[in-house]
């Protein structure tokens, strides 16, 4: 159900390797949550990020949530198209809809991630 | 059918009442503001006749929905009956027409029923002073945050962390970041009380206070809230209640008794004044002795027969507002609690009853994820709807208007999936409650017999289904020319 070229988070954010930087988004599972996404608030290029805290926000017609980093490091690249158009979250997630790309500060924060089989279980106790 | 907004009801030239002639002298305005301060253009006002007006108005007032209709079962919110006699106590003359800037020597009575009103809810709450200054609960939160900044630096503290459990209040943790305080969310356990052992993880010398919503927003007591208060002045914290749901425990328990040092009081939800767009608010906060040199100045003192205002308060935070708060809200408040006196533990006890009785009417269609006995109002979760039928607790939130009653709380807390917060308060009879649970219960029924009627949901209002996600993703707040236009 999750894309095996990447990894999760616990708090919904997948993570995507790409010549030692990582992609960001949110999760399908957490886009079908919140619903019609309606604003998302990202970092500007160069902020420091920690992995488990906040790095931006997002609401939608349900709920505001903060966004957690996965991984700790700089911001490289932000997705402006997003921004704009907060409704591709709910419409491809873990493609288009893809939030920041960052450059690792502690690359063996990524062991500490989820693989897809292991998220889907995490998911999977959380709807029941 | 759309009713046409006042702007498309002008006619240029035509006005509603013509003014006498001055009988002072005519001063230009540019004398008085200056040349530079006056717009060129007029503003583009509507201009119509009185009756014009009157008929715009009273039409929209006929299309509210407001407890004096109808049943307000919004969760969270206690919207609650305000009986009319507060009214007429906050209109007579001598507390109505009272002017602020009128000097305490001349304002004694409005003085005194602060006093005695401070004297009142120190004793329903178990706290020691109280400060009337802020204009609302989430305003009084952070007056508490400060003074407990300003005592902990006293103390030679410099503390940075706040802890909110997950079931607070959103107001919360936004109180906490405005006052410069880290944020630190502690999880839930499965009973829906804070988890012990999480917190004990995250209370250390760095912690400035516990933010503690009881009941808390899944409608339950908190069951160790004196542990929980024991692990926070272990480590040297302070004790904040979220008073917002203090309407559960009147006159049954005091949070002053449950280890808190200071808490917020919500009047309208408390002790039924008028909510949100009935009039300003207020969030009276109450704090134990060793909050009291850091309260807002001034504060009201009795000295013999006399009042006074005491703004001699070196330690004091200063003002949070001008004058003493909502000076018209704290007479109504007054008012109530001199109509139910010792009465007042029937309040929470039927608020709690009416509450229990509507969940157990509604706990076999609906899933219950914390199911245990709950306080002033409980959480269903419409996840049943949503797997069996597809349909999401929006879409039967909808459809309960056009059965008459306002829809309940949904999708808060953020803990419970397709939450359903039901609150009816302690005003509402066995007969509306039945009412309402027959409409729900319907409702529930329609999603497995007629699942486009509440997919599509409402029908009978006077608009139907709103495009909720164009509104907030092209916010529109102005009516323009080109609108009038009709482009």
């Amino acid at each position: 159900m999750f894309p095996t070229d990447r990894r999760y988070s616990r708090d919904h954010e997948w993570a995507q390797k790409e010549n030692g930087r990582v992609r960001i988004g949110i999760t399908s599972f957490a886009a079908e949550r919140l619903s019609d996404v309606v604003f998302v608030e990202l970092p500007k290029a160069g902020a420091e990020v920690r992995a488990g805290q906040a790095f931006g926000a997002i609401e939608s017609v349900k709920a505001a949530s903060d966004l957690y980093a996965p991984v700790s490091g700089s911001v490289v690249e932000i997705n402006q198209a997003v921004v704009e158009r907060p409704e591709t979250i709910n419409q491809d997630p873990h493609g288009e809809a893809w939030m920041v790309v960052i450059a690792m500060s502690v690359p063996e924060e990524w062991n500490h991630l989820l693989d897809a089989e292991a998220y889907e279980a995490l998911v999977g106790a959380e709807q029941t | 059918m759309t009713m046409p907004v006042i702007f498309e009801r002008s006619v240029p030239g035509r006005i509603a009442s013509a003014p006498p002639a001055p009988d002072v002298p005519d001063v230009p305005l540019e004398a008085i503001v200056g040349e530079e301060h006056i717009r060129s253009t007029p503003p583009a006002l509507p201009e119509v006749s009185e009756l014009d007006l009157v008929r715009h108005y009273t039409r929209l007032s006929q299309r509210n929905y407001a407890v004096d209709t109808g049943f307000y079962p919004l969760g969270s919110c206690t919207m609650k009956y305000n009986p009319k006699v507060n009214e007429d106590a906050a209109r007579l003359s001598g507390f109505a027409r009272l002017h602020p800037n009128t000097p305490a020597p001349l304002a004694q009575g409005a003085l005194e029923l602060l006093w005695r009103l401070e004297q009142m809810l120190c004793e329903i709450s178990g706290m020691d002073r109280v400060t009337f200054q802020p204009s609302a609960g989430a305003h009084g939160e952070m007056t508490a945050l400060m003074m407990i900044r300003a005592c902990l630096e006293d103390r030679g503290e410099h503390r940075t962390r706040v802890i909110v459990p997950d079931s607070a209040h959103g107001t919360n943790p936004s109180s906490a970041a405005m006052c410069g305080f880290e944020v630190v969310t502690v999880r839930s356990d499965e009973r829906g009380n804070i988890d012990h052992a999480a917190l004990r993880r995250a209370a250390d010398g760095s912690v400035a206070a516990l933010m503690l919503t009881n009941p808390n927003t899944l409608g339950l007591f908190e069951e160790g809230v004196c542990e929980v208060a024991e692990i926070v002045h272990g480590c040297g914290g302070l004790m904040y209640l979220d008073g917002a749901n203090f309407n559960a425990m009147l006159g049954i328990t005091r949070p002053g008794d449950q280890g808190f040092d200071v808490m917020h009081m919500n009047v309208h939800k408390t002790f039924g004044t008028p909510h949100g767009g009935g009039g300003p608010g207020a969030g009276p906060v109450a704090v134990k002795r060793l909050l009291e040199p850091y309260l807002p100045a001034p504060t009201v003192e009795r000295e013999g027969d006399r009042f006074l205002l005491d703004g001699d308060r070196p330690k004091s935070i200063g003002r949070v507002r001008a004058f003493n708060g909502n000076f018209g809200i704290f007479v109504r408040t007054y008012a109530y609690l001199l109509a139910y006196g010792p009465l007042l533990r029937q309040v929470s006890e039927a608020a709690v009853l009416n509450a229990n009785y509507l969940l157990a009417l509604l706990r076999p269609y609906f899933d219950l994820p914390y199911d245990r006995r709950c306080m002033h109002e409980f959480v269903l979760s419409g996840r049943r709807q949503k797997e069996q039928y597809g349909i999401r607790t929006l879409e039967m939130a909808k459809r309960l208007l056009d059965y008459g009653f306002h829809a309940p709380t949904v999708y808060f807390p953020l803990i419970v999936d397709e939450a359903i917060m039901i609150e009816p308060t302690e005003t509402e009879s066995r007969q509306t409650l039945d009412e309402f649970a027959d409409a729900l219960i319907r409702v529930a029924g329609e999603c497995a017999t007629d699942a486009e009627t509440v997919r599509n949901a409402p029908h009978r209002t006077v608009v139907t289904r709103l495009d909720e996600v164009s509104a907030a993703r092209k916010l529109n707040l102005r009516y323009t020319a080109a609108e009038r236009r009709g482009s």
